[in-house]
């Protein structure tokens, strides 16, 4: 077969797994978030919290709970890797550094999983199963619930009550990620990847060399690596080590789970409002974005002009052979579409032009499918600004979902989007102005400045790949990449729970002749317009500068 | 219930459906007058309301004071460009409210200062007045003037005694008189018409100030315009997009002196140098960004919103009304005068018992003879024009008037040796009168009229009484309400639009279910009261819908109130102009339609134009970009799609398409977008197509164009 059939082999039968578990998966969580019943097992833990499961949140409580819950994870993280040298399995190795250590909390509590350390040599087994993998968990489940709490403002009318963040947390977990998790790491360990609490081998090479193998909880975590759109290996390689993704098809397994959460919400979000159609117009707004940019991106990995991709035939530099071009030019492209930023080749040594549809797809925000929830409210918000400027078109004030878009609406959803076009923007120019920050990149001219847009884009975005090319481990990336990981996670949630809150309050307004149909393909079209107009308007000059100055 | 009993001004014919709404065009000698005005609004402490603007304003001093420090042609150019983009924002603000200021001057004139001849201690029917005579603006609220034939009514009020012809055309235009009188709907007068005839006293139910040819001179000129809801949420997302455009072009700085500094061997050039982008380039980048277009034109949308009603004579007190008049979900209407003509008219002639037709006619009309109202006058002409029957002198007759006892009328006829009694009115009656006069009555007058009852129609049964005979029935008359020629149509497109119109009818639920049929109204609420109504318009709005409806009467003003759209007849009472939102000054109730479409026009013309300014953009990136960076990033120039001939050309070229556009859709904002009722989804279409693909091809090519021009500008 040749590499570009199997390129499309790969990607078409991604698409129709998709196309298959969207209904399923769609349902459940739609039953999972509208069940009466609570599990003896989350009783427990309700009663141990001090939570009343069956009461509501406003919107106000419930991005307080989201608050605090995060803040409380980002202070354990934090004292887990300041203090690993002192507790069990650590391995021997020393203390986190303190710019480190909040780089990384930052980044795990925010579903970012940018990784400025190197995992086998950095940290302990215990910091990577009690810290990081139980934030693979809850930072995924944190933005699932804000999206169905926002889903739940376009449900409901004349409420105050958003639902319940604890419920709604305790369920995905044990209810969605734990179960998939399970079986799916033996899935894995059935494919090779490890799985044990081991510090790793010695061995000796055919030429004599010594080399250590390191072992370790590999599986249980590249698991829920996936599936929560984390996207922080166990290994400094990621998804390009064979201990944790060995063969052709756990890649392909791998780019399904990051995919399947993300695709199937749009199902829950149209059952929850009593209109399937509605989920479904939203999946193909993703699925259109998702599947151009798959495209784009191999069509640039294939057919792109450069030395290395002319005589070999497709950019094979940065990739690993038992995965090819084509598989690995989908994966990049799936991660860095949903906010996972798993990576099982090297996005630095990708051509100039699929670079930059790497980088355009987290300028996207997240949405195409985005993160596990998060690409569902960050569609949902840009649906409402589409609806508020083309919606005027039909005459009337415009609504969604039978909600009027009002002052108070457009006043979240334009917070929303502006928070991280903000702080990519502003990072990017600071880290740009100072000498020191210039001094992490490790190429020069444009493909330096990509190095470092990637990077603020990638955190801002909370997707943490990295373009590599950047030493990201210093005080300052440390620090202001932290800080816009939290920020570009929090302010953004906060708006989106106002906004629900703004939404559950109003009164419907029925349907009529005159009401614009929000689930026909012309409104499919105008929101994938708007998000590329958008996106393109905000970001061309810096992209001009980056990977376009490089690229043509 | 009242409401229904007026007849609506004769002098309005049911207009042809104007499906399309329009306003006049633009004169451009109104672009010239108004400059002054806009010159004037560049004064920042009034600019700074429009962000967006205030913003291009900041960037023109900004620009102007670089090119002072270091002049070049195009330095100088681009400056004066961007002055000119505020002037052009400000000036169709200052046309648009040119308008308004034309109509106040009108008003102004009517708004003479008159004495008013105030009554000191007036009862009802007082004998012995004590007037005095005092300057109009010193009346108060609740004294009693008394105004007499040729003297101007000094103030808003009611009319508490009396009747008069009075002449409104200071306000509403209509030369022909009309009748105010004490109790009733038609109680109300404004201060400033004339009164022809008679004397009439009023009692002043305005403020000082406040009179309502005072608060129409302040609507038109727009004195104290307020942001509708709509438009600030239009504001919030511009300002929003304001702030991205602005980091986008803040943070290019450090990027773009590293990439001059990573290619020394470059080149400076006019956009690019070693301390990065020049300010002059910045600026432009910046302005050609944010949505000048709709910055620019969006106030003047709404006033023209308010002009364009202004102009079919509808006051509408808030421009929120508007708004919400284009979001209306239910019309409630009136059955008489806006879905009917407002009288019944004879239509047919049914004998009975084998009567000859033309001998029913023939008692019909001298019946009728005498009969002035409506109806009895539609028999005599209905005789007249279906059976040949002349209006006769009569030599000997005695008219039996109709009274609420005996629900009938009629005539005597003497002559020699003949007494002919001929009796005309509810079934009922006659019927009775029938068999107190030794007649019978047959089963098939009971079909016919029953027949007429159904479809819609009053039953007048007619019966005569000769000398020595027994009285009998000769047949019925169909009175039947007369739909307007082409009410089904406008009900069809309004339907088309998702709105739904009910009928609001004083008559029986048989009747009323006939008349709503035959119109194509959806629903319809008989026998109504006024209560009845105000429930309908508290359940249509519990269930999230908007409600517009016209009204007049007194008792009308709870429900004119609780209404989202409440427009009041200017011959209704001050309580109905009180309660509602919008004033109709011709006093037409099926102008509600046309409002409706105006409202919807109004923020279409919005939406098409903030997603023109947005599409706007792409092509100016295309020009404006490689034009900054080419000269260190040759691969660049693969972005000139449009070839433009140089950097400095492309970018002027961005900057003056920038600020023509906004001349060159000045009167669409005026006149607002092409508007035909339709689905959503056509609508929506074809605005999308003109506005958003049209948005975005139109740039590319009006800078090419002007890109063509300006290379030959000598030293740039």
């Amino acid at each position: 077969m040749s590499t570009a059939g199997a390129g499309a082999l790969f990607i078409a039968s991604l698409a129709v797994a998709l196309a298959v578990a969207y209904r399923p998966v769609g349902d459940y969580l739609y039953r999972v978030f509208t069940s009466r019943r609570h599990w003896r097992v989350e009783r427990v833990i309700y009663r141990l919290v001090g939570v009343n499961p069956d009461g509501e949140q406003t919107w106000r409580m419930y991005a307080r709970g989201v608050l605090a819950f995060s803040a409380v994870s980002v202070l354990a993280l934090y004292a887990l890797q300041r203090l690993q040298n002192h507790l069990w399995l650590s391995l021997g190795r020393p203390a986190v550094r303190p710019d480190q250590a909040w780089n990384t909390a930052a980044s795990f509590v925010t579903n970012t999983n940018w990784q400025s350390y190197s995992g086998e040599t950095a940290m302990g087994h215990l910091v990577q199963m009690a810290g990081l993998a139980v934030q693979n968990f809850a930072s995924a489940a944190v933005g699932i619930a804000v999206a169905v709490a926002l889903v739940r403002g376009f449900a409901r009318s004349r409420t105050t009550e958003v639902g319940n963040f604890w419920v709604d947390l305790v369920r995905t977990c044990l209810r969605i990620l734990l179960p998939v998790a399970v079986v799916g790491a033996l899935v894995l360990i059935s494919a090779g990847v490890v799985q044990s609490l081991s510090a790793g081998r010695d061995a000796h090479t055919l030429a004599g060399a010594a080399q250590h193998i390191p072992g370790g909880p590999v599986a249980s975590q590249e698991i829920i690596k996936e599936f929560g759109t984390n996207g922080g290996g166990f290994y400094n390689a990621n998804s390009a080590h064979p201990f944790e993704n060995p063969t052709g098809w756990t890649n392909w397994i791998q780019v399904f789970l990051l995919l399947v959460i993300a695709f199937s919400l749009p199902r829950t979000f149209g059952r929850m409002v009593g209109d399937r159609r509605q989920g479904l117009a939203i999946a193909i707004i993703m699925a259109v974005l998702a599947v151009g940019s798959v495209v784009a991106v191999n069509a640039f990995q294939l057919a792109h002009q450069g030395t290395v991709p002319q005589a070999v035939g497709a950019a094979t530099e940065g990739t690993e052979v038992r995965f090819g071009v084509p598989q690995s030019a989908t994966f990049a492209a799936a991660t860095t579409l949903t906010s996972t930023g798993a990576v099982d080749s090297m996005h630095d040594s990708y051509t100039a032009l699929g670079g930059a549809g790497l980088t355009a797809n987290m300028m996207l925000g997240e949405i195409a499918p985005g993160g596990t929830g998060s690409g569902l409210y960050g569609i949902l918000v840009l649906a409402v600004i589409t609806v508020f400027v083309a919606g005027l078109m039909v005459g009337r004030t415009p609504e969604y979902l039978s909600k009027k878009l009002s002052a108070r609406e457009i006043k979240f959803a334009s917070l929303y989007f502006l928070t991280t076009p903000a702080l990519v923007l502003v990072g990017t120019a600071a880290a740009m102005s100072l000498t020191s920050a210039r001094a992490s990149m490790l190429n020069a001219g444009p493909h330096g400045l990509s190095e470092v847009l990637y990077a603020y884009t990638s955190a801002a975005n909370n997707n943490g790949s990295a373009f590599a090319g950047l030493n990201a481990n210093t005080t300052w990336y440390n620090t202001t990449l932290g800080a816009v990981m939290l920020l570009g996670r929090f302010a953004p949630m906060v708006f989106v729970l106002g906004l629900a809150g703004s939404l559950a309050a109003q009164r419907p307004v029925p349907a009529s002749a005159g009401t614009l149909k929000t689930y026909q393909p012309l409104f499919v079209g105008m929101v994938v317009g708007i998000v590329l107009i958008a996106i393109a308007l905000t970001y061309l000059p810096a992209l001009a500068l980056g990977p376009l100055a490089e690229g043509l | 219930m009242t409401t229904t009993q007026k007849s609506p001004p004769a002098a309005q014919p049911p207009s042809a459906a104007p499906n399309r709404v329009r306003a006049g065009l633009l004169d451009p000698w109104q672009l010239i007058r108004s400059l002054p005005d806009a010159l004037r609004k560049l004064n920042p402490t009034t600019l700074w309301r429009n962000p967006v603007m205030f913003i291009v304003e900041i960037g023109s001093v900004f620009t102007t004071v670089l090119a002072i420090a270091h002049p070049t042609v195009f330095a100088w150019t681009i400056a004066i460009w961007l002055w000119l983009t505020v002037v052009f924002a400000n000036l169709a603000e200052a046309v648009a409210e040119g308008r308004g200021k034309a109509q106040a001057e009108t008003l102004r004139l009517a708004k003479k200062d008159t004495i008013a001849r105030r009554l000191r201690n007036w009862t009802p029917g007082a004998a012995h007045l004590d007037e005095e005579a005092v300057p109009a603006p010193a009346l108060r609220l609740g004294d009693v003037v008394v105004v007499e034939g040729g003297e101007i009514i000094p103030g808003d009020g009611d009319v508490i005694e009396g009747i008069a012809s009075v002449d409104e055309s200071a306000i509403t235009g209509e030369s022909a008189p009309v009748i105010r009188e004490s109790g009733g709907d038609r109680s109300a007068v404004t201060g400033g018409t004339k009164v022809l005839s008679d004397r009439i006293v009023v009692r002043i139910t305005q403020k000082p100030g406040e009179s309502f040819i005072d608060r129409m001179i302040a609507l038109v000129e727009g004195a104290n315009r307020q942001k509708t809801p709509n438009e600030i949420a239009l504001n919030i997302l511009l300002a929003a997009l304001t702030i991205i455009f602005l980091l986008a072009v803040a943070t290019l700085q450090p990027l773009a002196i590293f990439a001059k500094a990573q290619t020394p061997a470059a080149p400076s050039t006019q956009a690019l140098t070693p301390h990065g982008v020049t300010g002059i380039v910045l600026v432009s980048l910046l302005v050609c960004l944010i949505p000048t277009t709709i910055g620019a034109l969006l106030s003047a949308i709404g006033i023209a919103g308010m002009d364009r009603l202004v102009q079919r004579n509808v006051l509408a007190l808030s421009g929120r009304a508007v708004e919400a008049a284009g979001d209306v979900n239910t019309l409630l209407l009136d059955k008489t005068g806006t879905i009917t003509l407002g009288n019944r008219q004879a239509t047919e002639f049914t004998p009975v018992d084998g009567v000859d037709e033309k001998v029913l006619a023939d008692a019909a009309q001298l019946s009728s003879l005498a009969d002035e109202t409506p109806e009895g006058r539609s028999v005599v002409v209905h005789a007249k024009e279906r059976y040949g029957l002349r209006e006769r002198q009569i030599q000997c007759a005695d008219w039996v008037p109709f009274t609420a006892q005996t629900r009938m009328s009629g005539v005597d006829l003497c002559a020699p040796g003949d007494v002919r009694q001929i009796r005309k009115g509810a079934s009922s009656a006659v019927l009775k009168w029938v068999r107190d006069h030794g007649g019978h009555t047959s089963d098939h007058v009971a079909t016919v009229v029953d027949g007429v009852s159904a479809s819609g129609g009053t039953p007048l049964v007619v019966a005569e009484k000769r000398a020595g005979e027994p009285a009998r029935a000769l047949g019925v008359i169909d009175l039947k309400d007369v739909v307007k020629v082409g009410m089904r149509e406008r009900f069809d497109a309004m339907r088309r639009l998702g709105i739904r119109s009910v009928m609001i009818t004083g008559d029986n639920p048989l009747t009323a279910r006939a008349i709503a049929a035959e119109a194509g109204v959806d629903d319809y609420l008989a026998e109504a009261k006024p209560e009845d109504k105000m429930d309908l318009i508290k359940k249509e709005q519990e269930g999230g819908k908007l409600v517009a409806m016209t009204g007049d009467g007194t008792n009308d003003a709870p429900a004119l109130a609780q209404a989202d759209v409440g427009v009041a007849m200017n011959t209704g009472t001050s309580a109905a102009k009180e309660a509602g939102n919008m004033v109709d000054l011709d006093s037409d109730p099926t102008k509600l339609i046309e409002i409706v479409q105006i409202g919807k026009q109004l923020l279409i013309t919005r939406g098409a134009l903030t997603t023109f300014s947005i599409a706007n953009d792409i092509a100016k990136y295309f020009a404006i970009i490689p034009a900054m960076f080419v000269a260190v990033y040759p691969g660049l120039d693969r972005l000139n799609i449009m070839r433009l001939h140089s950097p400095a050309s492309a970018i002027l070229s961005a900057v003056i398409f920038n600020a023509i556009i906004i001349v060159a859709l000045i009167p669409l904002a005026l006149r607002g977008v092409r508007y035909a009722p339709g689905s959503a989804a056509a609508m929506l279409r074809r605005n999308l197509l003109v506005y958003g693909v049209g948005g975005i091809i139109a740039p590319f090519v009006g800078i090419k164009v002007i890109d063509l021009v300006v290379q030959y500008l000598p030293g740039l």
